[in-house]
């Protein structure tokens, strides 16, 4: 460092001339410019911008400059050094763009690539099914009752007016349990819960109920010895076949869409009057001919339904001049088969993964 | 039950224009569901032949066949005289038969052309019956003369001749519509569906019934045993036919309804017993008047007796079985046959019978359901006395069968009428008027509903707010109100009964059962797992197959008394028991990987089966009647259950991939359980059909069934796997769902959450082998106290560091305050104590580091 310098002639100190300012300038820019990457970059820092730098060292000798010439000088090294400082940042930020850039390109993967390690679950639709049936119910104030798969006789026929030698109870195809005089035997049907529930519920009651049922019919394409159906119950002081009809016509309406039906006197113990509902072929559009699916009628069957037989509500402690139901139930494999277009019964109960699977957990 | 067409046109009015399709229209309309259309599907030329020549010409084959001339047009043209290849020989030069020409079309869509067969051009088909859809007879080809058909001119339109473009429409008749599966019953339907006027074919102005003339078979009733306090026979008509020319033949038009209604001509007498009983709905059975011994008297079997049916069988009858037997003078008795089910070969009615004594009875449908169902006999005769049998009719009946008979067989039928009568006058329904209104829902007038009852045959008197209905003798089935109310409803239309959907109470919503079930199904599908439904029946061998003890309570089954499969009489005891045959058909048909579960019902009889009370109809049991019926039906618990095979996690880009092993299958559970807000309690087991040291015991862990056993999860025995054809290293898991639903928490209560950053503690604990990890986890917990938020394994040591026969279990403990930040000392104090209680309960010791 130069001693003080009381009087002004800045050519006493050499590194303070505008030339070696300028030079020392020039030096820095293009040092700055010509560093290609960060680390370049900061060696030309440490060289041009550090304490050791050019710049650095011209500035500590202003305190040598006599007074007059060191406001002049300062406001000279002061600008170079700030000129220096905003294109360091300048290309920092620049190479820094351009790394990160780079960096992006480099961890770029194939996003097409597979990446379930694990295969999906699924729902069984049948299942689904139910579950969508429950809620269009519970969803009109109706609630959901259930009952055991092994069912007293009384409960699967006799409290359902089935006579004991009526022909209707022999057509009910009937797994019998051992030993015959426990009368036990796996339900035909959900309706030993319209009894239980009417039982339990009295009036009024207002209750749908899925559930498995059993028929010795060997399975094929459209028969299975175990298949599901879905009971519905109402009973209540006015009910008459007219809600019968509103409930089920709401009901297909929201299974199949919009579709022409059917009603047909019928006949089951349980219910007086009895009718069955059919929906019009989905194939043949009622068409019929030579229909396959249909069988050349035009309708398919979906299932039975009427009022409450006095004899079961007698048998459930309800008085039939005062109070009057409707009962109805369906088969869901066949509203499976007739919504989702199954083909043949064998995938529904096979428990063949594919099957589920194809459904995921919406039907 | 099958309608020709001719039948209602003779009887309601159908018009020849009418269509198929209006038919079946107007039958399902009143409860007739179509079934099938038969017949009609003939197109011509199908024409008379008359056999000129026939030229046997033996095959080489072993075969002889006939080259025949057949003349089938008048003339000499050229066409007029066709040579045709026959290989029946049922037929001689002179004989009529039918010819189908080149060109025709016979049922089944069978097109016939000119043909070279056996060196010649066979120029059309001589037919057989079954080849014009005239029954099944295939035994040869028909002769005409044998129809009673002669002297026609060849090339006239048989199919006219024969009525083969008649249509016959079949309906399926309901079980209470007894009346239906009669002609009559169909017609009655039909003019009721369309209003068009029914002309009865016995009409008692058309058909009158003789008085008993005093000169008839004797016959008594004398049912000492009436079953369900009724009687088994209430009317008995019998008539006498003398002098019937035995080579006398069924009339063309009457073989024509029975085949077109299935059955198959065999003889005049039984022809007409047949026919009246398809026209009418009443059965009819001949005897051979000849072979009888005496008074021909009604009542039930005696223990021992028996008698050979007419199909050959010996049936050893049951006191319940009512009979008709005949008396001999010196008072034995002999069974002729079972009462409205089936006779017996001794006094069938044969070639050679020229007496006959028709027997035309009501017999009770209770009776005749046991005893058909009894001896497995489901004739036409029992199908109809069980469903109900006209009880006006017998003597009608009779009369036509006797008139027919005379009329196409000679002899005499006019005396020798016994008629024999116990019937109780029909009961009266009484039903309130408004009945009608409130269970259709319809408006209908009063005029209406009489209008309707009355044209079912009910005979109606309004009273004061009441309607007295007399049902018709055809209407055993209309016994109340609602039965009625079924007849005006369906008469003006089902489609008259408006829509109106009911407005139930406000409901519950599902119970909290049911909506735990879903969120289990659904855990369980999230955790990559399918779902599977599977028949309940299994084979007893299935037990062994599963390792289960002698002793083990899933051993008791069910057992069906009618299985599909003789092979699988048993009701499921586990699920694992029927799903591993779903796993093995996946497996087989090329699935690798396999995550399955079902949720579903399992029965597990007690061993102690109860017998329930007896309860009278159509009254409510009273609540210790219920409660004993109720008793009687065994728990069902549902279960959850799971099987694991293969590759839990797929090898692929990322790397190898994992497989199956023991923990997926109680990680299974686990998540199963917390989807429903219930924590387990994981110990060791030896449970079958587990691997002994791979099998998780669970239980539900705190609240009120602390302790209650859930199920099982590990991997399944190498045995088992073995036993079943299953892959290696398979992994199973069965849980009660109804525990843990009612282990489930009602409300699940807030907990605070707490701010205070939490204080990181890790401990490695040295622990003999046998210590399970899940108590040292326990003791942490437990000594730590309430401060402890986290205890996690993060490692397991085995190996030369460690003693033999040790592990080191390496934990973080993640410990916060709910009120202020822990300083470093508190966190010191916890973990210490969490180890203190550790070395304490299992003998820990701190690994030195």
């Amino acid at each position: 460092m130069s001693a003080p310098n009381s009087s002004y002639d800045p050519v006493e100190v050499e590194a303070l001339s505008e030339d070696a300012v300028a030079a020392a300038l020039a030096d820095a820019l293009e040092a700055i410019d010509a560093a290609g990457d960060l680390d370049t970059l900061k060696a030309a820092r440490l060289q041009h911008a550090g304490d050791r730098s050019a710049l650095a060292l011209a500035n500590r000798e202003i305190g040598a400059l006599p007074p007059a010439a060191r406001a002049d000088a300062g406001k000279r090294v002061g600008q170079a050094r700030g000129q220096v400082g905003r294109a360091l940042a300048q290309r920092q930020e620049q190479l820094e763009a351009e790394r990160d850039a780079r960096v992006l390109v480099e961890e770029g993967v194939d996003v097409t690539l597979p990446v379930l390690r694990r295969p999906l679950g699924a729902r069984h639709p049948l299942e689904l099914l139910v579950e969508r049936i429950e809620d269009l119910f519970v969803g009109m104030g109706w609630e959901v009752a259930e009952g055991p798969e092994v069912e007293a006789e009384w409960f699967n026929f006799d409290g359902l007016n089935f006579d004991p030698d009526h022909p209707a109870r022999q057509m009910q195809d009937t797994f019998f349990l051992e030993p015959a005089r426990a009368r036990l035997v796996l339900r035909t049907h959900t309706s030993p819960v319209q009894v239980r529930s009417l039982l339990e519920r009295g009036v009024p009651t207002y209750v749908i109920c899925p559930g498995t049922t059993f028929r010795t019919d060997e399975l094929d394409a459209t028969h299975t010895p175990v298949f599901r159906q879905v009971e519905g119950l109402a009973v209540d002081d006015h009910l008459s076949m007219a809600h019968l009809k509103g409930t089920l016509e709401h009901f297909a309406e929201q299974m199949f869409g919009a579709l022409p039906t059917r009603w047909r006197p019928s006949y089951f113990p349980f219910t007086e009057p009895s009718a069955e509902m059919d929906l019009q072929c989905f194939t043949c559009h009622g068409e019929a001919g030579a229909c396959r699916t249909c069988g050349g009628t035009g309708w398919i069957e979906w299932g039975g339904c009427g009022m409450v037989a006095p004899n079961v509500l007698r048998s459930c402690g309800v008085d039939p001049d005062r109070y009057s139901g409707f009962a109805f139930g369906m088969g869901i494999e066949r509203t499976l088969m007739l919504r989702n277009g199954v083909g043949d019964m064998h995938d529904m109960v096979e428990g063949d993964v594919r099957f589920s699977t194809h459904y995921g957990m919406e039907i | 039950m099958r309608t020709p067409l001719s039948f209602l046109r003779d009887h309601a009015g159908l018009e020849p224009s009418t269509t198929v399709a209006q038919v079946q229209q107007a039958l399902v309309r009143v409860g007739l569901e179509e079934e099938a259309v038969h017949g009609g599907d003939v197109t011509g030329p199908v024409v008379v032949g008359e056999v000129l020549q026939v030229q046997a010409e033996p095959q080489k084959n072993g075969k002889t066949i006939n080259w025949c001339q057949v003349r089938v047009a008048p003339g000499d043209g050229d066409d007029a005289v066709r040579g045709i290849v026959c290989g029946a020989h049922n037929f001689v030069a002179g004989d009529q038969v039918v010819v189908a020409l080149p060109g025709s079309v016979l049922p089944g869509g069978f097109a016939i052309s000119a043909r070279k067969t056996y060196g010649h051009v066979s120029d059309g088909m001589i037919c057989s019956a079954r080849e014009l859809g005239l029954g099944d007879d295939h035994e040869g080809i028909i002769v005409l003369s044998t129809l009673g058909l002669t002297g026609l001119e060849p090339g006239t339109d048989a199919i006219d001749l024969l009525g083969l473009d008649e249509v016959t429409v079949e309906v399926n008749v309901t079980p209470d519509r007894g009346y239906c599966f009669s002609l009559r019953g169909i017609a009655r339907e039909y003019a009721l569906s369309t209003g068009a006027p029914f002309s009865d074919p016995v009409d008692p102005a058309v058909v009158p019934a003789p008085q008993p003339d005093g000169a008839g078979h004797e016959v008594r009733i004398e049912d000492d045993a009436p079953v369900r306090g009724r009687l088994g026979c209430d009317r008995y008509v019998a008539r006498t036919v003398r002098g019937v020319d035995t080579s006398a033949r069924t009339p063309l038009w009457m073989q024509r309804v029975l085949q077109q209604c299935g059955m198959r001509p065999i003889s005049l007498a039984v022809d007409v017993t047949n026919y009246v009983m398809l026209a009418t709905g009443q059965p009819l059975h001949a005897f051979d008047l000849a072979t009888l011994r005496g008074p021909v008297v009604v009542r039930r079997a005696r223990q021992g007796e028996r008698l050979t049916t007419l199909d050959g069988v010996v049936r050893e009858l049951h006191p319940e079985d009512l009979l008709i037997t005949d008396e001999d003078v010196d008072g034995s008795s002999r069974v002729l046959a079972i009462a409205g089910v089936m006779g017996g070969a001794d006094s069938e009615v044969s070639a050679t019978t020229t007496e006959l004594l028709v027997e035309s009875a009501h017999f009770d449908p209770v009776t005749v359901a046991r005893s058909a169902r009894r001896h497995k006999l489901a004739t036409e005769a029992s199908r109809r006395f069980e469903r109900g049998v006209d009880t006006d009719l017998a003597d009608r009946a009779a009369e036509l069968a006797v008139r027919l008979l005379t009329e196409y067989g000679g002899g005499d039928g006019s005396t020798g009428v016994t008629d024999v009568d116990r019937r109780e006058p029909r009961k009266p329904v009484t039903m309130r008027s408004d009945l009608p209104r409130r269970l259709a829902g319809v408006d209908y007038t009063d005029e209406q509903v009489d209008a309707a009852l009355a044209a079912v045959g009910c005979d109606v008197t309004r009273g004061e707010g009441v309607v007295e209905v007399l049902p018709p003798s055809w209407r055993p089935d209309l016994v109340e109100g609602a039965d009625l109310v079924e007849e005006v409803a369906r008469v003006n239309g089902y489609d008259q009964i408006p829509v109106v959907l009911p407005k139930a109470p406000a409901g519950r919503g599902l119970t909290r059962s049911q909506r735990l079930r879903r969120s289990a199904a659904r855990a369980l599908a999230d955790a990559g797992l399918v779902q599977v439904v599977t028949y309940p029946f299994m084979a007893p061998e299935r037990h062994d197959e599963l390792g289960l003890p002698a002793d083990d309570a899933r051993r008791t089954a069910l057992r069906l008394a009618n299985p599909l499969s003789a092979e699988q009489p048993l009701l499921r005891t586990s699920l694992l028991a029927t799903l591993v045959d779903t796993a093995r058909r996946n497996l087989s048909r090329g699935a690798r990987d396999l995550a399955l579960f079902e949720i579903g019902l399992v029965y597990r009889p007690t061993g102690e089966q109860t017998v329930p009370p007896e309860l009278p109809p159509a009254v409510r049991p009273s609540d210790e009647q219920l409660a004993a019926l109720q008793a009687t039906v065994p728990p069902q618990p549902r279960h959850a259950a799971v099987l694991l095979s293969g590759h839990r996690e797929q090898p692929g880009w990322w790397g190898p991939g994992r497989a199956v092993e023991w923990s997926d299958a109680v990680a299974a559970a686990e998540q199963l359980a917390s989807a429903l807000g219930v924590q387990l309690q994981v110990t060791a087991d030896d449970h079958a059909p587990w691997h002994p040291g791979r099998c998780a015991r669970m239980t539900v862990r705190g609240g009120e069934l602390d302790g209650t056993l859930v199920g099982h999860a590990g991997e399944l025995h190498p045995r088992v796997v073995t036993a079943l054809e299953l892959p290696p290293r398979t992994c199973a898991a069965e849980v009660d769902l109804d525990v843990l639903i009612a282990a489930a928490p009602d409300v699940v209560l807030a907990e605070a959450v707490s701010t205070h950053p939490v204080a990181l503690r890790d401990v490695a604990l040295v622990v003999d082998v046998a210590v399970p990890a899940a108590e040292v986890e326990t003791a942490l917990r437990v000594g730590g106290g309430p401060l402890v938020e986290e205890v996690r394994l993060f490692d397991e040591y085995r190996g030369d560091q460690l003693a033999e026969g040790k592990r080191s279990l390496a934990y973080h403990l993640v410990l916060r305050a709910p009120d202020r930040t822990l300083t470093g000392d508190e966190a010191e104090a916890v973990r210490d104590a969490a180890v203190a209680e550790a070395a304490a309960r299992t003998g820990a010791a701190l690994r030195a580091s």
